[in-house]
């Protein structure tokens, strides 16, 4: 088998379990949903202060979503020996790594991009932040996937390791909180947002090329 | 500076500064006295066992 | 011919055997704290005493002391940190991950003593206790960093399993330490404006910058004891059941 095919068939049997337990992927969808309509009976529903925070609060609860739906990355795998065999694979892990993320996105990531356009109505974001919001979704929520993936390789192994991935996590989406939800604001004035998603752009790049090395070698560790 | 009381006062950021150094002095020793507790303690409790283990 | 010189390369395997380390750090310590305590002395003595009080700040100005090399000590640990847990990780050397995990808490430390102080200087300066302040803001973001590798390494029970997770974090924390402190200061460039007065303006006068110099070193030594201290605890722990720890504690009792 080839590197390209064993790529694809881990996709393919991740979203093939996915589609099975179907909550599993509307489970985040909720969580973001119901965590933005905490906000306005939180603070008020003045449209004004609603619209200012608006960004923040989406990009914070995508954020936390995304973080919510990390233990299920490897949990069943590591659970069955699934990733034990990948381990013994001739193919290389990080490969594989990188194929589980891929597919994790694909359903936990995606389903955030559906519904945003949905809490942009909710909270009063102005149509011509829409399309960066939308933009600063597709690079950013790979890149907090990507970078999650580190964390839950680290914890795999323990058995309440929940609030401790949420302290290992949580500093380093602070870059992609800070420029995502800047760009968003930004664009909701009416301003340029070149630079923002120039960041995020090498950020993604950044994180696809580095985060699925030490993501293996953490999985190598909880192993063995 | 002319007095020590003025030294203390510190041109009246006194109750600014000396906590500032307090604090660290404080956090700083914990981590020099804590290892050496620690030492002791994990030696008296390793020659328990030898001892133990002797018997 | 290897590129590295053989004497160091002896010592460098010396090092690597924990009774040597051991023994080594024993006959270093009492030099260590020497030097330590004559540029604490020093350093304190210049700045409190010597240096002339700043025509803006006044006497609150004289935190920096402790505020500015504490921080420059925050992040100088977090480098030592990742580079001796990418030591221990690439040549399994047990030292190195000892020396990775026993600095992890003075790290800590020294970040909690640079917001401390930030806080105690920027209340006369500022007028509150906290202000998002990119150095500030980065500092506590760099605590959180400290207490994930901390608690990581606690969580996990195998000692050398742990050890290895904290050195691969650490390595994903030095990445990522960069980027997180340029964000910060161009979120905080965008949000507060160039009004927030900046500690330790790089035009010091020279009777305040030696004693900030002396203080910077003496950290540095401060550092190298308590994290030898903190390294021989670890090491006899997890070599209880080696032949030359029995010996040490046959000779104590």
């Amino acid at each position: 088998m080839s590197l390209s095919t064993a790529f694809f068939a881990v996709i393919r049997r991740d979203l093939i379990l996915a589609f099975r337990r179907r909550a599993e992927i509307a489970n985040p969808v909720f969580f973001f949903i119901l965590v933005v309509t905490l906000f306005p009976l939180g603070v008020g529903a003045n449209p004004k202060l609603l619209q200012a925070i608006a960004p923040g609060i989406i990009w914070v609860s995508a954020l936390l979503a995304v973080m919510l739906s990390l233990d299920s990355l490897f949990r069943s795998d590591f659970d069955d020996g699934s990733l034990e065999q990948m381990l013994l694979s001739s193919h290389p892990l990080t490969v594989l790594v990188f194929a589980k993320i891929v597919a994790h996105w694909l359903v936990t990531g995606l389903p955030l991009l559906v519904v945003a356009p949905l809490l942009a109505i909710f909270l009063g974001l102005p149509e011509q932040a829409w399309g960066t919001l939308m933009l600063t979704l597709v690079l950013a929520t790979p890149v907090l996937s990507l970078i999650g993936s580190i964390g839950v390789s680290l914890t795999i192994g323990l058995r309440r390791g929940g609030m401790i991935l949420s302290l290992l996590v949580l500093p380093l989406y602070v870059p992609v909180l800070i420029f995502a939800s800047n760009a968003v604001d930004m664009a909701s004035n009416g301003l340029a947002v070149d630079p923002q998603i120039n960041i995020l752009i090498a950020v993604f790049f950044m994180s696809v090329v580095l985060a699925p090395l030490p993501a293996a070698a953490a999985i190598k560790m909880s192993i063995t | 500076m002319n007095s020590f009381a003025e030294f203390l006062g510190m041109g009246g950021y006194g109750m600014y500064v000396w906590p500032a150094y307090g604090i660290a002095f404080v956090v700083l020793l914990l981590n020099v006295v804590l290892p050496l507790i620690q030492r002791k303690k994990l030696l008296r409790d390793l020659a328990l066992k030898q001892k133990r283990k002797q018997q | 011919m290897s590129i590295v010189p053989a004497p160091l390369l002896r010592f460098y395997h010396r090092m690597a055997s924990p009774p040597h380390f051991y023994s080594f750090t024993d006959k270093l310590l009492p030099w260590f704290v020497v030097i330590f305590v004559l540029l604490v002395v020093a350093g304190l003595y210049g700045g409190l005493y010597l240096a002339p009080t700043d025509y803006q700040q006044g006497d609150s100005y004289r935190i920096i002391y402790i505020h500015v090399p504490a921080a420059w000590m925050s992040l100088f640990i977090y480098v030592v940190m990742a580079i001796s847990g990418a030591i221990g990780l690439i040549w399994r050397m047990k030292i190195a991950d000892v020396v990775a995990i026993s600095s992890a808490p003075i790290g800590a430390s020294f970040t909690l003593i640079a917001l401390v102080t930030g806080s105690l200087w920027g209340k006369p300066m500022w007028g509150t206790w906290w202000v998002w302040d990119a150095r500030l803001t980065s500092e506590l973001i760099l605590l959180f960093l400290y207490l994930g590798v901390i608690s990581l390494y606690g969580a996990i029970e195998d000692k050398r399993t742990a050890s290895r997770a904290v050195s691969i974090l650490a390595l994903v924390g030095v990445v990522n330490i960069p980027i997180i402190h340029y964000s910060v200061e161009w979120w905080n460039t965008l949000h507060q404006g160039p009004t927030v007065a900046k500690m330790g303006k790089p035009s010091m006068h020279i009777d305040m910058l030696i004693p900030l110099l002396l203080m910077a070193t003496a950290f540095k030594f401060y550092y190298a004891i308590a994290m030898m201290l903190a390294a021989k605890v670890e090491l006899l722990s997890r070599e209880q059941n080696s032949q030359w720890v029995k010996k040490i504690v046959e000779e104590k009792s």
